[in-house]
């Protein structure tokens, strides 16, 4: 079967659907976002000019800075959290479990939940944390306090449970691809030449792992700071996220203003991510 | 790591395994607490304990009016999954196939695709719902939704498509070649049989990651909602048990598709390893 198509144009016809699809439904959507953020609005609708109005009026907003400071309080916690179990689990799965095939198998457990509705894990939180769900119960049957603790649900303690259920498989897989690369008989060599735990840990497995590490840390940081539902169910309305700002925005219609925040928020976003991918390159990982 | 060679078990061990039992009671604990609370009684509340056990919150997704559409919303979601699924399959293992050569371009292609995993999706879905506002194209869940959704599966795919086809030599396609396949046929009869597994984890992820999608279908669906919208509604309003229903009947869904594409994965990988052995015998009993 001769298509008459030259070799040197085949993979440029192999690229392209998926060129077209990121083109059409991701590079023109947030151009249309950045062009959005310098229209005015009234009652019916955008009005096409430029003015730096909404720039203006979100960068002098006090607002402005609590949710910034919110989200990325947010983002710390659950970076700090996801980074520890994940590295633990990664760690577990590749250098203590002896076989291959239970480790893939313990993995895939950890993975199934991720295929699930995000909103649903979220709100099966709620009769466990709730004023007379079971914790509250197991404690005052325990007798450990004599009236429920309010604390648990619609409170940044929810909001990061929440984000711990739903995001440290992100931290898991990018650690455990790592590992699992990780040359055995460095570790041997290490412990030969007298490494102790600990110096094994902090000069091999570390170091080597640290592609996984900085992935797993943006896929985190970026769902973190790009969520508003976890934060408007799990906090009850009191508190809030940069994102959840600009649902409530464009919920009112009022477009402009959102797409200024969200241009302001992807500039945040990608000067942590390209923080991060300065101290590791982590595009030989991904390409093999 | 050390004590590894003797066979007895360092305590780290028993210190990481405990860990991660506990992460996957942290896991699927709440997750079965809400299975067991949608068979709630009738007089039965939000919480434990039990009042009764009944199936009147699943009989009350379909028939109270005030749930809404949620049969249609179904029948979307489901609909617009498998076109997702269809879609990411073919376009990732294309791209896959181009990035195995050098062309110009692809740097960039890949750095727009894990961008866009990391642009939130609720940002992008105002983004889209601006475009089609500009066109005067009003959005609907099977043409702007479903651009959203693959703009989110697709960079899932290649990046699967990568980690197969980085393992996968190209010795094989130039046997293939050699013993005069085209290219057409050294795709189909060599390349696709052996990265298959790869293509179904691709499936897999096609599949529930659209059919789960709520922040980018927001704007993007237009007046007839996906599933995952109708979830958010009833989330926002919690009154009855109705809604831990619909997350059980939901979460069957995506345990059923989980379960065929491992389960398949599994067959494959079975006959081969079957297949394998059975070639190393003859070969020895040849010798």
């Amino acid at each position: 079967m001769k298509l008459g198509i030259p070799a040197k144009a085949v993979p440029y016809l192999q690229a392209a659907p998926l060129a077209l699809v990121l083109l059409l439904f991701l590079v023109l959507p947030m151009m249309m976002v950045f062009v959005a953020s310098f229209f005015d609005f009234n009652m019916t609708g955008l009005v096409p000019t430029i003015t730096l109005g909404n720039y203006i009026d979100l960068l002098t907003s006090r607002n402005t800075f609590a949710l910034y400071l919110q989200t990325l309080k947010y983002a710390l916690i659950v970076w700090v959290i996801t980074l520890v179990l994940g590295f633990a689990i990664a760690h577990f799965l590749a250098f203590h479990v002896r076989n291959t095939l239970v480790a893939i198998g313990l993995l895939l457990l950890c993975t199934v939940p991720f295929w699930t509705s995000n909103i649903i894990r979220m709100i099966s939180w709620i009769p466990l944390l709730g004023k007379y769900g079971v914790f509250n119960r197991t404690l005052l049957a325990l007798g450990i306090v004599d009236k429920p603790v309010d604390w648990l649900l619609f409170s940044d303690f929810a909001v990061i449970v929440a984000y711990v259920h739903l995001f440290t498989l992100f931290m898991i897989v990018p650690i455990f691809n790592s590992m699992a690369r990780i040359d055995r008989s460095l570790i041997e060599a290490a412990v030969d030449a007298g490494a102790g735990r600990f110096r094994v840990m902090t000069q091999v497995v570390v170091p080597l792992s640290k592609t996984g590490i900085a992935l797993g840390s943006i896929f985190v940081i970026a769902l973190v700071m790009g969520d508003f539902f976890v934060v408007k169910i799990m906090s009850g309305g009191r508190s809030a996220s940069v994102v959840m700002a600009i649902f409530e925005d464009v919920n009112l219609l009022f477009y402009p203003p959102a797409a200024a925040s969200a241009v302001v928020l992807l500039i945040v976003v990608t000067l942590i991510v390209s923080c991060i991918l300065r101290l590791v390159d982590v595009r030989k990982e991904l390409t093999g | 790591m050390a004590a590894h060679a003797n066979g007895r078990r360092p305590w780290t061990f028993y210190v990481l395994a405990t860990v991660f039992a506990l992460f996957v009671l942290f896991l699927y604990g709440p997750m079965a607490c809400i299975y067991i609370l949608s068979f709630q009684g009738p007089n039965g509340g939000l919480t434990f304990p039990l009042n009764g056990v009944s199936t009147r919150w699943f009989g009350a997704l379909f028939y109270q009016e005030r749930t809404g559409d949620i049969a249609g919303a179904f029948s979307r979601s489901i609909s617009l999954a498998v076109v997702v699924l269809t879609l990411t399959v073919i376009f990732s293992v294309m791209a896959g196939l181009a990035f195995r050569r050098r062309f110009i371009g692809a740097t960039l292609i890949f750095y727009v695709a894990v961008a866009s995993l990391i642009v939130p999706g609720l940002v992008l879905s105002v983004g889209i719902g601006l475009g089609f506002q500009m066109l005067g194209v009003p959005p609907r869940w099977y043409s702007s939704a479903l651009g959203a959704h693959l703009s989110w599966t697709l960079p899932f795919g290649l990046l699967i498509m990568f980690a197969i086809f980085s393992r996968l030599g190209r010795s094989y396609e130039e046997a293939a070649r050699d013993l005069g396949a085209n290219a057409w046929q050294s795709l189909r009869h060599v390349v696709i049989p052996i990265v298959l597994p790869g293509i179904i984890g691709v499936a897999l992820f096609g599949f529930t990651l659209s059919y789960d999608e709520f922040p980018r279908s927001w704007v993007t669906v237009g007046p007839k909602n996906t599933l995952p919208l109708e979830i958010w509604g009833m989330t926002t309003n919690i009154t009855s048990p109705a809604l831990y229903a619909l997350g059980t009947v939901t979460t069957v869904i995506s345990f059923i598709v989980i379960a065929i594409s491992l389960i398949s994965i599994a067959i494959i990988q079975f006959h081969r390893t079957r297949r394998r052995v059975a070639r190393e015998r003859t070969m020895q009993a040849g010798s």
